[in-house]
């Protein structure tokens, strides 16, 4: 079936003649539209007469040629003639890509858009956290509408189910901390101060970070996902013509099961990153786990303690809102549930990250040192 | 041998093979099952060069598992499946390219490329195909083709997820219309389409298969498509074809399903349409582009 389609010229007073061969189909044109590019003219005419077979890449081929070079087409047969009428009549130019910007607007208008949504989102978080207190001062007042079903289940699958994660998780970065400190510390041969250092750290600040962006890992992208789905399909809006509410129903029972699980959690991770730097001293300094926890009692205040504590409940909240708020926002189509549920994580570790930096300050105020 | 000679000899050879074989698919024997589940029970279809073949059948029946099955994505358990004449079972890729480059597929939701524009997602099968024709060409043939499905020229820059639902089946059939393909595979076309839009694809696609003497393999759950521009319909029920024919032929048999299907309330409406508009359309179905 292959007939490699061919030209060839014929001078002739009052313009050439082109005479095209063979099957000007698009597996057989090869070099063709660059030999007819290049007929410079003047053609009277094309003749399609030993031309047997066409297809609508030949036929535009022919058509575009001969409206550059203003030519008559003779010598077709029906079909081909047909063909190539019914690609002239399309003959419209359509762009192929977007119009193009100059860097420098796009950066512009990318930074411009960039800071509205930024600004947008905060304001959306804000008002979505009212609504949830609105919701939960609902639930407060009609506590017979308080899903405790949903809340307990959430609990198992934020907590219970993260718990080996995340214990050794902290484990190994209690590990990690004992074991860079001894290093440094024994440059001035101090160290016994390891354990200081592994328990103050662990307790106020890396138990409960490192939680919490486990959590926003786990967590807060599976409510970004399930909420995004769920209003893709349109199960949201058909709660609400049933007259549930989708906050009470939906993001309340996250929100406190992340609320709950937070210190829970931290805690458990602090412990748990404490007996790593217990294992790593006890191994390689070789300071006998008596002596590691009588010391640890005697240098972590019990303010340490706390400042994890009260740190890890605001944390959650944070994280459950992310999540919660960048999965309601999903509209049309299922890419945007991905790129949200990766908003929501990036949102809940640097809101988190950001909030730690308050605290700190504030406690050190508070002369929680 | 004068390489003159040795085309006109090839040519002669394939002429004779298609006169002696004006069927564009066979499919024998065909089973498909997952797990327990048994989709396809001895199918046998042929869909012959230059029609429109209606596939229809209740949901679950496996409409596009039997697509599938015809253009590769699904490798059946057991059967034959011949497209032009050859076997499309087992042939690696690369072996079935040349049978891949003559036909077009228009999926359920288009299945446009999410990060191209319309007209660079008509581009992409003739870039990858045919790299010899230049951009310029390029874009030109992307621009007919884009007008050829009637999407308005201002559709070539736009993005998918800028498209109507119409829209993004009429740019999925300038897709698969890219290479000028010989067959041409269409799940649903018109399902999730308003009644103008769906009519309005119908007729196009019959304009289009008229104009480029395509062969159309057509899943539908859509009457009016069916009696409007099917040639033949074939009907798939417990796992095979039970029966293929002219809507006339089908009303003609006895088989309980068949008889719901087409004089059930909605199929009597269509009928109807029909008969009101059967002055309109008297052409004969084209027979290939010979």
């Amino acid at each position: 079936m292959n007939k490699v389609a061919d030209l060839v010229e014929e001078p002739r007073d009052g313009g050439a003649i082109v005479r095209l061969s063979g099957h000007l189909s698009i597996a057989c044109l090869h070099d063709l539209p660059a030999r007819l590019d290049a007929l410079a003219g003047p053609v009277a005419a094309i003749d399609l007469s030993e031309v047997s077979h066409m297809d609508t890449i030949g036929a535009w081929t022919v058509h575009r040629t001969a409206k550059r070079l203003n030519c008559d087409i003779v010598g077709g047969d029906e079909d081909s003639l047909r063909l190539i009428q019914t690609v002239g009549t399309l003959d419209e130019p359509v762009s192929v890509r977007p119009a193009y910007v100059s860097p420098w607007q796009r950066v512009v208008g990318q930074i411009g858009e960039a800071t509205i949504n930024a600004g947008a989102t905060l304001l959306g978080l804000l008002g979505f956290f009212g609504s949830t207190l609105v919701a939960s001062w609902n639930v407060i007042r009609h506590p017979s509408r308080f899903r405790l079903n949903a809340v307990v289940q959430r609990f198992e699958v934020v907590g219970v189910s993260a718990l080996g994660i995340i214990g050794l998780m902290s484990f190994l970065i209690g590990i990690v901390i004992a074991q860079q400190g001894s290093v440094q510390l024994r440059q001035f041969g101090m160290e016994m101060l390891t354990i200081n250092l592994v328990g103050r750290l662990t307790f106020r600040e890396l138990g409960v970070l490192m939680t919490a962006i486990m959590v926003a890992g786990r967590s807060g992208s599976a409510f970004a996902a399930q909420l995004g789905t769920m209003k893709l399909t349109e199960e949201v809006d058909a709660m609400r013509t049933i007259g549930v509410s989708p906050m009470e129903a939906l993001v309340l029972p996250r929100t406190l099961a992340v609320v709950v699980m937070m210190p829970l959690l931290g805690f458990y991770a602090s412990i748990m990153a404490v007996i790593g730097g217990g294992f790593l001293c006890a191994v390689s300094l070789e300071i006998p786990p008596i002596t590691f926890i009588q010391r640890l009692r005697e240098v972590v205040p019990i303010t340490d303690l706390w400042v994890g504590l009260i740190k890890a409940p605001v944390f959650g909240v944070i994280i459950a809102l992310a999540g919660c708020f960048q999965g309601m926002q999903v509209k049309g189509n299922a890419e945007e549930v991905g790129m949200r549920t990766t908003s929501a994580v990036v949102q809940a570790i640097f809101l988190v990250i950001v909030i730690d930096a308050f605290f700190a300050v504030f406690f050190t105020w508070l002369g929680w040192n | 041998m004068a390489p003159e000679e040795e085309i006109a000899i090839e040519e002669a050879r394939v002429d004779e093979a298609v006169e002696r074989d004006s069927i564009a698919i066979s499919v024998r024997g065909l089973k498909n099952s997952f797990g327990d589940q048994v989709v396809h029970q001895g199918l046998d279809l042929d869909v012959r060069k230059g029609e429109i073949l209606g596939v229809v059948g209740g949901s679950g029946t496996g409409k596009s598992v039997l697509m599938r099955s015809i253009i590769g994505l699904q490798t059946p358990d057991e059967g034959e499946v011949h497209v032009f004449g050859e076997s499309m079972i087992g042939r690696l890729d690369d072996e079935a390219l040349a049978i891949r480059k003559r036909w077009g597929v228009l999926f359920q939701g288009g299945a446009l490329f999410s990060t191209l524009t319309v007209a660079e997602n008509v581009e992409v099968p003739i870039r990858e195909y045919y790299p010899n024709i230049g951009a310029q060409l390029r874009d030109e043939i992307a621009a007919y083709k884009i007008r050829m499905t009637g999407l308005p020229a201002e559709a070539g820059p736009k993005y998918p997820a800028e498209l109507s639902g119409g829209m993004k089946k009429r740019a999925g059939l300038a897709r698969a219309l890219a290479l000028d393909p010989d067959l041409l595979f269409l799940d649903e076309p018109t399902a999730g389409l308003d009644p103008i839009g769906a009519a309005s694809f119908d007729e196009q696609t019959r304009k289009l298969q008229q104009t480029l003497g395509l062969t159309v393999f057509l899943i539908t759950h859509d009457l009016d498509t069916l009696f409007s521009i099917c040639d033949r319909v074939a009907v798939l029920a417990d796992g095979k074809v039970i029966a293929v024919g002219t809507i006339d032929e089908l009303l003609a048999t006895d088989h309980p399903w068949i008889q719901e299907y087409f004089n059930g309330p909605r199929g009597r409406a269509a009928t109807a349409a029909v008969a009101r508009e059967s002055g309109k359309r008297a052409d004969p179905p084209s027979d290939g582009r010979q």
